[in-house]
Parts: structure tokens; sequence; C-alpha cells
């Protein structure tokens, strides 16, 4: 009869293996900073960096909800649709369309095409502005963008787009401020040097809640790091700096501090589209600071007001 | 036609007692709760992500139901040998498989009755407002179009050998019509001769099952397609499942049983 002792004694050895390096991996695998176990975030344990390919695509679903189902497809034409139209709607990124974004099916090929565009969306309508019911009064349709956007934050954190379009639509067309100030705040703490959320965060601020000193020190925070990241950059982000260079010129004139508000319109001017226009405000308030009395009508200007 | 009917009660009882359709229903619900529980900026009204994710869920499980049910029911009458006391009783082979094909399709009716009406409660709870027109459209155009994947179906089951592959075949082939045969003629266009005039000709061939996902208008609320659209539609629908049957008719009179 064979020895049962020594298949015994390698079972015991290996189990002894299998403990030994379980324990040390254990250790390992703590510390490692790959471990996505420590992640409360399902999408990220299951999906780890590859969501990030996802993101994008929800991003573009929120938008062709925007047109109610009336979206190209990769076989159709798609420079009218280069920047999703909720974005370039929201103002708060620079539009890159060309062409026209009402007719990218064009003239039916042939009967069955023809036939085919009585089965799904095809007509150019935005949710904000009544969506297929062409309800102008109703621009609340546009909350059914938003679950899309929120998985598109999920994930990729870093998008920074995602942030600042949820929030304009989030407190602008559905009156949800303190969610659009969340989710910003959610943003930034992802993306903190982000001047593109500061920004928006300001205009929450300044807007929605009329706390302008809050506004002020955003927005100013938000040009430091324009500065810092894109002015060295050769093609900078001009759209931006414009929007935040306006704003503060216009809170710092509303406030009264016109050496300030000069200040701050020169550097407006020097990227704006029209200087023309801009060197009309300046000369509006140097005008105003010659003379204390009302100055006559303020000029029209390219951005909004705070 | 008595006899039609008769095989396709015995069609329908068969999709009662099997647990497929249980499953996936009950799926789609638990899968549609899960997602209705997801709170999105404290906004109880957003409803259109929620429609959507049921509609697939819907069109998935109709196309499985469909599929796994209509390709073994020709095999496995010859598997089990109750194909020879059935062709025997005396019923023509044209019979059968027109009671088959009946049988699989008010089946796939019954199921959509189901998850439509489970779709139309789900979407009634959020927008507090039931466009039936609309639902109805949708749900008619989705049992047409199931009338075509049947029957190409039943043609597979005659044709292939194993079930197996013939249930590859046909979702394959439903999916690659529901997902690209829309775009087929643009691709044509940017192609030069003679790729252009086959493709065209694939084009032109291929049942356009895409026609009937009328999903983007249900989700989006659109109104309703007129209905003569929809007869003209329903007709095409039918005479390529027509067509298909023929077919499968010729091939089952010629085909050896044993």
């Amino acid at each position: 009869m064979r020895s049962t002792k020594l298949p015994l004694l390698i079972l015991a050895a290996l189990l002894v293996l299998c403990f030994g390096l379980a324990a040390w991996l254990d250790l390992w695998f703590q510390t490692w900073q790959g471990n996505r176990a420590q992640s409360a975030d399902v999408l990220s344990v299951l999906m780890g960096d590859s969501r990030r390919i996802f993101a994008n695509h929800f991003f573009v679903k929120a938008d062709a909800y925007f047109h109610s189902g009336y979206y190209p497809t990769v076989f159709d034409n798609r420079e009218a649709f280069q920047t999703p139209h909720m974005a370039e709607d929201s103002g708060t990124v620079g539009g890159q369309n060309h062409g026209d974004e009402t007719g990218f099916l064009g003239q039916p090929r042939d009967w069955i095409d023809a036939f085919s565009r009585q089965f799904f969306p095809a007509r150019h309508t935005h949710l904000d502005e009544g969506g297929a019911s062409g309800d102008l009064g109703d621009s609340s349709q546009v909350r059914e963008i938003m679950p899309w956007l929120r998985l598109s934050a999920e994930l990729n954190p870093n998008d920074i787009r995602t942030y600042t379009v949820t929030a304009y639509w989030l407190r602008e067309r559905m009156g949800k401020v303190a969610e659009a100030e969340q989710f910003l705040r959610d943003g930034l703490r992802e993306n903190p040097d982000s001047y593109e959320i500061m920004y928006e965060l300001g205009r929450v601020y300044s807007e929605n809640k009329h706390d302008l000193a809050r506004a002020r020190n955003l927005w100013e925070a938000a040009l430091r790091q324009w500065q810092k990241q894109e002015a060295p950059k050769p093609d900078p982000d001009k759209f931006l700096f414009i929007e935040i260079a306006s704003h503060l010129a216009l809170l710092e004139e509303m406030q009264g501090n016109f050496a300030q508000a000069l200040a701050y319109m020169a550097l407006w001017k020097s990227r704006s589209l029209s200087p023309d226009e801009v060197q009309k405000r300046i000369d509006y308030v140097r005008h105003k600071m010659a003379s204390p009395a009302p100055a006559g009508p303020s000029p029209q200007t390219p951005s909004q007001a705070p | 036609m008595n006899e039609i009917f008769a095989v396709a009660g015995v069609v329908i009882k068969e999709l009662y007692r099997r647990k497929d359709f249980y499953v996936l229903f009950i799926l789609t619900v638990l899968i549609c709760l899960v997602m209705a529980s997801v709170n999105f900026f404290n906004d109880s009204h957003i409803v259109r992500y929620l429609k959507e994710i049921c509609l697939l869920l819907i069109w998935i499980c109709s196309l499985a139901i469909a599929i796994t049910t209509t390709a073994r029911q020709i095999p496995a009458e010859r598997e089990n040998r109750t194909l020879f006391p059935l062709l025997a009783k005396p019923l023509s082979r044209t019979r059968l498989l027109l009671g088959k094909f009946l049988g699989c399709w008010l089946a796939c009716g019954l199921m959509l009755l189901c998850f439509y009406l489970f779709f139309g409660a789900l979407a009634a709870s959020r927008e507090h407002h039931w466009p039936l027109l609309n639902y109805l459209q949708a749900a008619l155009l989705h049992w047409v179009m199931l009338a075509v994947v049947i029957a190409f179906t039943l043609l597979g089951s005659l044709v292939f050998t194993a079930p197996s592959s013939n249930i590859t075949i046909s979702f394959a082939s439903v999916a690659f019509i529901l997902l690209l045969a829309r775009h087929l003629n643009k691709v044509a266009l940017q192609l030069p001769e003679p790729r252009r005039s086959i493709l065209y000709g694939l084009y032109y061939c291929i049942p356009h099952l895409e026609l009937f996902d009328v999903r983007d208008l249900i989700i989006h609320d659109w109104p309703p397609i007129a209905w003569t659209v929809c007869g003209v539609a329903a007709l095409y629908a039918l005479a390529y499942a027509s067509a298909l049957l023929i077919g499968a008719c010729l091939i089952f009179h010629r085909k050896a049983i044993n």
C-alpha cells in the first residue's frame, strides 16, 4: 500500500504557500495606486479609464435629446453639428458649426428614403424652444438631457464642458440654482484649476444669487487661471477670455470702480472680435469718470451684463 | 383554416408554458424600475431616458423570443418524431407552416401587448398623460415587423441544419438591417461601379425593418404617423412575410422529412 504522507505534505506545503502569497499580495494590492476596489464609484470599478471613451458618446446623446432625436449619424453630413448645439446655445463654449443644421438629411435619394422619413424625427427642433411639440412657451423639456449629461460627467469627471453646460441649463431653464452650484462645485473638486468652471460659478453668484462680491472673486480667479494656462498657447481660448474680462469690466463699472473697469475693458479689447464696440464702452466709462452726472444711455455690449 | 388555427393554438400554448417570456419580462420590469429610482438633480419629471431604455429592452426581448421560438418549431417536431403524425392527420405541409407562422406571430402579439402595457404604465407614472394612439401605432408596427422576422426565421429553420445556426444568422441579419439598412444607399453613392449598383440592389432587395422602429418618435413625443402611411408600411411588411413564407413552403415541399 502506498503511503499517503507525501501527498498530504505536498498539499500542506501548497496551502501554506497560497496563504503566504495571498497575505503578501493583499498588502501590496492595498497600497497599489491602480487599486480600483477602494473607489465608491461602481462605474470606475467596472470600467476603469475606459469609461472616458463613452463619456463623449453620452454628451452627444444629450445633444441628440436636445434635438428630440433629429440628429446626424456617422453616415450624414455633420458640419453643422461639430459643436453640440446645447453647448453652443448655453454660451459656455465657442461654436465651430457651419452649414445647414436643418437639412443634413438632404433631398430624398429614393422612394424608400422618402418613405422612411415618416418614421423618424425629420425636423430640426430644440428642446428649449418647445421640442417636437413646438410650444415655444415650454422650455422645461430641456430637463430630458440631464440624465445623459450626468452620466457623461460620471464617466469622465475631467470633461469641463459637461459641468458648465449642465449648470447653465439647470439654472437658466429649470430654475435649479442650488443643483447647478452643487454640480459646478463637484466639477471644481475634480478640476481645481478650471477657469471655465470658475467663470460659470461666478455667473451663478452674479445672475442667480446676486452676490457680486463672490462673483468678482470667482471671475478674478478664473482670469488668473486663464492667463496661467492659456496665455502662453499659440491659439488660446479667446471666447472664455472675452467672457471673463467683459463680465469683470461690467461688474466693476456697475459698482462704480471705473479705473478697474477700464483696466478690464482694455484686456477685453485686446482680444475682442469687435474692438470698436469695446472702445465705445471705454469712452463711455471715461466720460462717466470725468463728469459724475448721468452720461446718457450706455452703449450696446457684445456680452451680457452681470 | 381550422387546422391552421389548431397548430397556431399549440404554438401559443407552448410559449406561455415556457419560461422565456416570464424571465425576460421580469428582467425588463426590474431593470426599468431600478433605472426609474435614479434621481437626477431632484427632478421627478425626467422620463425620456426611461422610455428609451424600456423600449430598447422591449425590442431586444421581442426579437429574442420571436427568433428563438420560431427557430425551434420545425426542428423540434422533427426531433420528437411528431412531424409524421401531424402530416398524417391529414395536414398539408403548407398548412403546418402557416399554422406555425400564425402561432408564433400571435404569441409575439400577446407578448408585445404585455410589454407595451407595462411601457405605457411606466411612462404615464412620470408624464401624467397617455398618448394611446402613438403607443398603439408603435406596437402595431413592431408586431407587423415581427411577421417578417418570423417568416425569415421559419425559412431559415428549413434551410439550416441546426436551430443554433439559424438563430445566429437570423439575429445577425435582423441586427444588420435595423442598424445599417437605412444608410446603405448613402454608402452606395460613394462607391464606384459596379459596387454601387450591387449595394443599391441589396438596399432595394432587403426588407427595411428599420421603418417599423418608431422608438424615437415615441421617446421624444412626436405626433403620430398618418394611418395611411402606417397602412402602406404594413402592406410592405406583409408582402415580404408572404414572399418568405412562399419560399419556405416551396422548400418544405421538396424537403425529405426523415
